[in-house]
């Protein structure tokens, strides 16, 4: 029930509507479940409604923590 | 996010598990609720790795195709077919369940009829607004995460006055769900895998009970398979302290608190109601209809769709207790045999996202029937 | 069920497959037909195929519906061995349509002949009212003669499988081109001749398919169900591009079961792989080519279809039940 994907808005126009970019392919986005969106966030695209901002901070968190993960792994091996 | 793919970090993870599983000296049995989490898991290949690290996974009633009474898939038919010059607009997941009339792709539209796949309910909500004369009806099924789009298309409809468009309504909560679960106390569940997009939207509040009234511990995981890894050491890790709670671990897509702003929108266009679910009954405040002053866009108030009971599931079908967790699909006598993919008995076969379907393509099931 | 014909049943699915065998090939009991290939493999070495085209819109990204008529059958006679020769050419108008549109199909279809050295020797020209049929139907019928024979019962364990490109590009393009989902991006449909694969018979090439309706998964999947030995294939390395994996995500459609108009799979016998591989790459249209497994004994039984996935799981690919749909789940 959840298929939904991290993408950043690159346009925002009036009324909630706006446009945000995914590995290079462009979607529209509806905006109005997260009116504090801006232009540059990263948002959760589920059924062309954004229902979520990323946050930064954490996203780097987990990138480091599973390349952590990674190298600890192969060295281990 | 490539790196939460990263096999290495996998098997690390794996490795983890594989130790707490241990440590607890038993096999824990635990429960991901979400039918996009029962998909993650088998496409990338991480069940039969988790049951090799002495983790058993067991499916959840998150399936909103598997769930849907059969009465309302018939209701979408009789729409499309028996109106002319309509569109019935829906999610494809919901097209392919087969019914005494066939599914909604194989029914053949009445005259100038046309049955449209769409990725969002604005699509439909466009299409009404561009054809005044086309009456356009959305086959509105999903749980917290899709109701609040279908509540927007409702409200701008109102706000608008596009009194050709209508919803179909199928909306479903998880929490009361998980409550009944719970309470009929038949499905031995370790922990849950909570659904990391229905939390965005509900937060980690509503999941609290779960620990706090039954000790069960429980995390909110994305859908990564490095996501779906993370949650479970997690389960693991408060099962070994002794301290169930609701953990966050898909930080980097949702608070704790979920989005205000889509709870509010949901409160306003709809109520709770004491609904009907395929396989689990009917359970208290577990669905949600068209409050008072939206009831006019109710696709089933304006066809004049008479509420019919739901025809019990076909004699062998045990699609309830696989929704409710208490047997795996390999324990139904049906699977594999005369329930297939090419030739589903109940829905679980069905859904792109029901557990007996994804157990059969992805897991053998081709073995288990031959 | 109804004993009316769906829309589903043209959708390259199980529908399809039981409707070709329970009712085609059974009504006509022909050897030749009931193989099944895509191109039927005549006496005196000549091989004969052919293929409706119904794609709507007319028009895509990188392609028309008279480009694809020509390739779509030049290919079908490439993997089965032969050189394609002539071609026939059946036109299905609907009234109203405009001349302009039909002038850019036949020039594409002129234009795609020339680039497939093929001749368009004989046609027909019908025209249907309006509301009867979907502005141009093109059915192309196609001659050409065998280079050699393919083999798959020569095929071994060992043996290895060479995919030419990325998948999904052409399905993409036409999902977009319809307007459908709010997407856009600068996919382009593959719609290719696969000429180039030809010298590969004469090496030693055991089997081909073109990657069309029902993707890869169906295609490799109708090879395994007949082989002895099970077929693994590696999901990190399947060449996707950029388009089709974001599209896959948004739109949560697998690129395993999405259609090409210009791919194909070849299986190479174990010495040879890399110099097939090197030869396809050499191509500007086989660019992307990668192995992307073999056929071995290792994993999984007689028959079998296996992806090791990129978690480093392994699961067994299907064939394509249905027709392929957005999900939101």
């Amino acid at each position: 029930m959840c298929l939904a994907v991290p993408a950043k808005i690159v346009r925002m126009e009036g009324s909630g509507q706006g446009t945000a970019s995914y590995m290079g392919s462009e979607v529209k986005v509806n905006l109005i479940l997260v009116p504090q969106a801006r232009r540059g966030d990263w948002v959760i695209i589920h059924a062309g409604f954004a229902i979520s901002v990323m946050n930064a901070r954490e996203a780097r968190e987990t990138l480091r923590l599973f390349k952590e993960l990674a190298a600890a792994q192969d060295e281990g091996a | 996010m490539k790196e939460l793919r990263n096999p290495a970090a996998l098997r690390s993870l794996l490795k983890d598990i594989e130790d707490r599983a241990r440590e607890m000296g038993r096999t824990p049995r635990l429960m991901e609720v979400c039918g996009t989490h029962t998909m993650a898991l088998f496409k990338s290949g991480l069940t039969p790795l988790l049951a090799e690290a002495g983790v058993e996974m067991v499916s959840g009633p998150g399936c909103p195709v598997c769930i849907t009474p059969n009465a309302v898939h018939e209701a979408a038919i009789a729409i499309v077919t028996g109106s002319k010059g309509l569109t019935l607009a829906a999610f494809g997941d919901m097209t392919r369940v087969p019914t005494r009339k066939g599914s909604l792709q194989t029914a053949v539209p009445a005259p100038n009829s046309r049955l449209r796949i769409v990725y969002s309910p604005e699509e439909a909500l466009d299409e009404a607004r561009r054809e005044p004369a086309r009456p356009v009806v959305f086959f509105g099924a999903g749980f917290e995460t899709t109701i609040p789009a279908i509540a927007f298309t409702v409200k701008r409809a109102a706000a608008e006055g596009i009194g050709n468009f209508s919803v179909l309504p199928a909306l479903w909560l998880v929490p009361p769900a998980l409550r009944a679960i719970l309470e009929a106390g038949e499905a031995a569940v370790d922990g849950f895998i909570y659904p990391g997009h229905v939390s965005a939207v509900i937060g980690a509040g509503p999941y609290e009970f779960v620990a706090r009234e039954f000790g069960v511990p429980g995390a909110i995981a994305g859908f990564e398979p490095g996501d779906i890894l993370l949650a479970i050491r997690s389960i693991l890790d408060q099962t070994l302290e002794g301290k169930p709670r609701v953990a966050l671990e898909y930080s980097r897509a949702i608070g704790r608190e979920g989005n205000a702003v889509a709870r509010a929108l949901m409160a306003e266009v709809c109520e709770p109601f004491d609904a009907c679910w395929r396989g689990l009954g009917t359970i208290p405040a577990s669905g949600l209809r068209f409050r008072k002053e939206y009831e006019r866009f109710d696709a089933a108030v304006r066809f004049g769709l008479k509420e019919r009971p739901t025809r019990g599931d076909p004699a062998g079908c045990r699609c309830g207790e696989v929704l409710r967790g208490v047997i795996r699909p390999q324990e139904c006598r049906l699977f594999g045999t005369k329930c297939r993919p090419d030739s589903p008995v109940g829905p679980c076969m069905v859904s792109y996202e029901g557990a007996c379907l994804i157990h059969f393509k992805y897991g053998g099931g081709r073995r288990a029937g031959s | 069920m109804s004993g009316k014909i769906s829309l589903e049943l043209g959708s390259g699915g199980r529908l399809m497959r039981e409707f070709i065998a329970g009712r085609i090939v059974k009504a006509f009991r022909d050897p030749l037909l009931r193989e099944l290939g895509d191109a039927a493999l005549l006496p005196e070495g000549i091989a004969f195929t052919t293929d409706s085209y119904v794609v709507d819109p007319l028009v895509f990204p990188g392609g028309d519906i008279g480009r694809l008529a020509v390739n779509g059958t030049v290919n079908d006679l490439v993997v089965s061995g032969a050189r394609p020769r002539f071609l026939s050419l059946a036109l299905i108008l609907e009234e109203g349509l405009d001349e302009e549109v039909l002038d850019r199909v036949i020039r594409s279809v002129r234009a795609a002949a020339r680039a497939a050295g093929v001749r368009v020797v004989t046609g027909d020209t019908k025209v249907v009212r309006r509301g009867q049929g979907d502005k141009v139907y093109i059915n192309t019928a196609g001659v050409g003669v065998s280079v050699a024979r393919p083999s798959p019962e020569r095929i071994r364990r060992g043996d290895k499988i060479i995919l030419t490109g990325t998948l999904g590009d052409h399905s993409l393009a036409v999902m977009l081109a319809r307007g459908d989902f709010g997407l856009s991006s600068n996919v382009k449909s593959d719609c290719a001749p696969l000429l180039f694969l030809l010298p590969l018979w004469k090496k030693g090439a055991r089997w081909m398919r073109d990657v069309t309706r029902g993707g890869l998964a169906t295609v490799l999947f109708e090879l395994a169900e007949r082989l002895p030995y099970p077929v693994l294939i590696e999901e990190d390395r399947i060449p996707l591009s950029r388009p089709v994996q974001a599209a896959s995500e948004l739109l949560g459609i697998d690129p395993l079961y999405m259609a090409c108009e210009g791919k194909a799979v070849v299986v190479a016998p174990a010495a040879k792989a890399e110099a097939f591989l090197r030869s396809v790459r050499g191509h500007p249209l086989g660019r992307r080519a990668a192995i992307i497994g073999e056929v071995q004994g290792r994993v999984g039984r007689p028959g079998e279809l296996l992806l090791r996935t990129t978690a480093g799981g392994l699961r067994l690919l299907e064939p394509l039940t249905s027709e392929l749909l957005p999900r939101i789940c």
